[in-house]
């Protein structure tokens, strides 16, 4: 409700407070809390519509065996849905191959993205025509950019393996890199590091360009040097910038499911929790079990909300 | 215009080799894949002939004017090359009949298309009347179905095994259209360079596609003894399948509920697949579908191939590499005494909806379309397998198609149907158990034995829910 209060003039008593706590006594405050209500009611019904409604559903699917299209008359199972799924072994496998997937491709995202932002921050000529060009990845489509992979990687035919084995002689035999358990999950990460670093570098661009230059030359009389400016003004000052990404790309990457999809399948060496809820919901046409996934899905991603703002307010304080 | 470039223009065009393709791609770096892309429409396109369409003859089939005027929508094949010839096809059915017919194009991925079926018919929709329906659907759409008994009757004679595939509690949910099975490709000029013979058993076949590919390599490193669709997905199903009927393996689920995987013969037969991966087949063939592995093999870059009929006309065409130099038949078997030939069986067929506001219209464009003259149109220019027994000994087919003659045997005893009407409704529960765990032995990441025994226990508990 902050919004409402920050555009009313800084006199004015916060007119809704969720706690409670003030009242508007006045008639003019009361009022004033109608319109604010009255106002919000296109906005908060069309969240009720297209989010809490569905969320709802699923949660109300999740406690029951309901299918697609079935004879069969769905019942009402309580948590049996969940306790099925917490001791599925392809859940755990789904999820360890998430939070893989998750964690590496954000952090080398991140790495990059920082370096080519700070890269693409500085001076030097052409820099326009550069900041265009790198955006390239991020603009293809992920089914686009995926299926060209799939080809790039392909075992035989490859332009991967053709240059790392015929060209610059780094391997000595061909590497069948989606095919092999061992090689594939790497490969799909290595293809989303390629797509959404670009995102990443324009994001942390946005929040370098903030940075006032002067800070930099006050430092520079002091006598700091390029290393001890990065970690004492640039990082602290684009933090803000960096959680929003971060926030970005860990939610994106936790319900990763379009490149995987794409590249592998079904296969259960690489399948994230998205490609299992998928599988669960329009194969098997499980719409309660499937409806189980969903809502776990949820629960994962709130718990990294959760603690993502936390680290904001700490960010802010 | 550069070597490049100008193999990038033919293979937009559909004039390219795959291989040639990629050569050229791989020169230009990142449009590679996208000129791969366009390679799989160019390639199809070649394949269409109308010389049946024009002979098409309804005279016999006495199709009923009673519901000149009504409009009905039906959902066919997904967007392709075909749609202009089943537009012209439609348009003498509503010539006959006076029944206007919307052709609904539908998801070109079986697993999309019955999503959307399930969506459609769960909310009893009139939108659509008739749709094309997958060989193992009928157990899982048998609800929403209206029976074709006398539609199909008054068609004439059709494979039995299909029709009993078809049949669920004594409703035939959908008319057989056209019927598929796993077939084994060859390169005829190969096999006979090297002194060999069509393989009887996996043992011939593994020998020979390593005579040839160790030959062949010297020329061409990139070499493939055998390709097939070794992806977690349907077509794994099938190809597993086959493997292990030939090894007399026993049907994963028999007709009478017996789940019967665990047997020492299907666990030989999946272990033997396994030794394949990475010696005569690529090892990236554990995510091949079938355009991949018709990719490689047309492109002149393997001897083997397991396919579906499809396959032969497009390997035939006027733009194909290895025009003339094919070989079709049946797949090889195992060596034990149960060993046999199998061929997974597919098509699709066509299903009238409980749902429709025209029932008799829709039915009476089932019929025409499960014809004889229609599936024998078809069969010429498509090279689609008819399912009307007597059109394999018909002569204008046998003229376009010689090798359909041999296939004739596999419908009336091999084709091996998948366990999708003793599933019924879990079958796709069945054959995604069965897909991974077969998927995760062959990659290596699962010993035979073990999985098997799991997957057993999977599918009694699937089957336990039924």
């Amino acid at each position: 409700m902050s919004a409402i209060s920050d555009v009313l003039p800084a006199d004015q008593p916060p007119i809704l407070n969720m706690k409670g706590g003030n009242k508007p006594t006045s008639a003019v405050g009361r009022r004033q809390e109608r319109l604010a209500w009255i106002m919000l009611f296109p906005s908060l019904l069309v969240v009720a519509v297209v989010a809490l409604y569905p969320l709802f559903e699923t949660f109300r699917l999740s406690l029951t065996n309901t299918r697609l299209a079935s004879a069969r008359e769905p019942r009402y199972v309580g948590l049996e849905n969940y306790t099925d799924l917490l001791t599925d072994p392809l859940w755990w496998s789904s999820f360890q191959h998430t939070v893989q997937f998750t964690v590496i491709s954000v952090l080398i995202e991140t790495v990059l993205g920082m370096i080519i932002a700070l890269v693409i921050n500085s001076n030097f000529k052409g820099r326009g025509l550069v900041r265009a060009a790198i955006l390239v990845p991020w603009a293809i489509p992920t089914v686009v950019s995926a299926t060209m992979w799939q080809w790039m990687y392909h075992d035989v035919f490859g332009v991967v393996n053709d240059m790392a084995v015929n060209r610059l002689h780094i391997l000595p035999d061909k590497v069948a890199w989606i095919a092999n358990p061992s090689t594939a999950l790497w490969s799909i990460i290595a293809v989303d590091v390629w797509k959404t670093t670009p995102f990443m570098a324009l994001l942390l661009l946005a929040g370098l360009q903030v940075i006032p230059g002067d800070v930099y030359e006050a430092s520079t009389v002091d006598g700091a040097n390029r290393w001890q400016q990065f970690w004492q003004i640039t990082l602290p000052l684009v933090a803000p910038a960096l959680l929003v990404a971060l926030i970005f790309r860990t939610l994106d990457a936790f319900r990763v499911f379009d490149v995987i999809f794409v590249m592998k399948g079904y296969a259960t060496e690489t399948m994230s929790v998205a490609v299992m809820a998928r599988q669960t919901l329009i194969d098997k046409a499980r719409l309660g079990e499937g409806s189980a996934i969903a809502a776990a899905i949820f629960v994962c991603i709130s718990v990294l909300v959760v603690i993502y703002t936390r680290l904001i307010k700490i960010e802010e304080a | 215009m550069s070597e490049t470039k100008k193999t990038l223009v033919n293979a937009m065009n559909g004039k390219a080799s795959r291989r040639s393709v990629l050569k050229a791609a791989a020169a230009v770096g990142v449009a590679a894949p996208f000129a791969a892309g366009m390679l799989q429409g160019g390639i199809q396109s070649a394949a269409a002939g109308e010389d049946g369409l024009a002979a098409l003859d309804l005279s016999g089939l006495n199709l009923s004017k009673d519901y000149d005027g009504q409009e009905i929508s039906v959902i066919l094949g997904a967007d392709g090359p075909a749609v202009a010839w089943e537009e012209a096809l439609v348009a003498k059915f509503t010539e006959a009949t006076g029944i206007k017919v919307n052709v609904v194009r539908g998801p070109e991925s079986a697993t999309e298309r019955l999503a959307q079926y399930q969506q459609l018919l769960g909310a009893q929709a009139t939108d659509v009347d008739a749709m094309m329906i997958d060989v193992i659907w009928p157990g899982i759409l048998a609800p929403h179905a209206l029976d074709l008994t006398a539609a199909m009757d008054a068609n004439g004679q059709y494979f039995e095994r299909i029709v009993a595939n078809n049949t669920v509690d004594g409703t035939l949910v959908g008319i057989p259209w056209y019927t598929d099975a796993g077939l084994l490709y060859w390169r005829s000029d190969l096999v006979e360079k090297y002194g060999l013979g069509q393989p009887e058993t996996w043992a011939d076949l593994e020998a020979a596609a390593k005579t040839i590919m160790e030959g062949e390599r010297a020329e061409n490193p990139d070499f493939q003894g055998f390709v097939w669709q070794g992806a977690a997905y349907e077509g794994l199903t099938c190809d597993a399948l086959e493997w292990q009927v030939s090894n007399g393996g026993g049907h994963i689920i028999e007709p009478d509920g017996t789940v019967s995987i665990n047997n020492p013969s299907a666990i030989d037969a999946f272990n033997r697949a396994k030794s394949w991966v990475g010696t005569i087949s690529p090892e990236g063939v554990t995510t091949y579908k079938e355009e991949d592995a018709r990719g490689v093999w047309q492109d002149g870059n393997a001897a083997f191939m397991r396919n579906w009929p499809y396959a032969w006309s497009l390997a035939q065409a006027d733009d194909s590499v290895i025009k003339g130099k094919v070989g079709v038949g049946l797949l090889p078997k195992g060596d034990g005494p149960d060993a046999q030939n199998a061929a997974t069986l597919g098509g699709w067929q066509m299903m009238a909806s409980k749902y429709s506001e025209h029932p008799e219209a829709a039915i009476e464009f089932c019929r025409f379309l499960t014809s004889e003259p229609v599936q024998r149109a078809h069969a010429i220019d498509w090279s689609r397998l008819p399912t009307i027994e007597a059109l394999y000994d018909d002569a204008a087919v046998l003229e376009a198609q010689p090798f359909f003659g041999e296939l004739k045997p596999v419908f009336l005893g091999g084709a091996v149907p998948r366990p999708s009407t003793v599933s019924a409704d879990l079958y796709n529960d069945v054959s995604t158990a069965y897909f991974t765990a077969v998927n995760e032995i062959i990659t290596g990441q699962a010993d035979a034995a073990e999985r098997v025994a799991a997957l057993e226990t999977e599918l009694k508990d699937i089957m336990a829910e039924l």
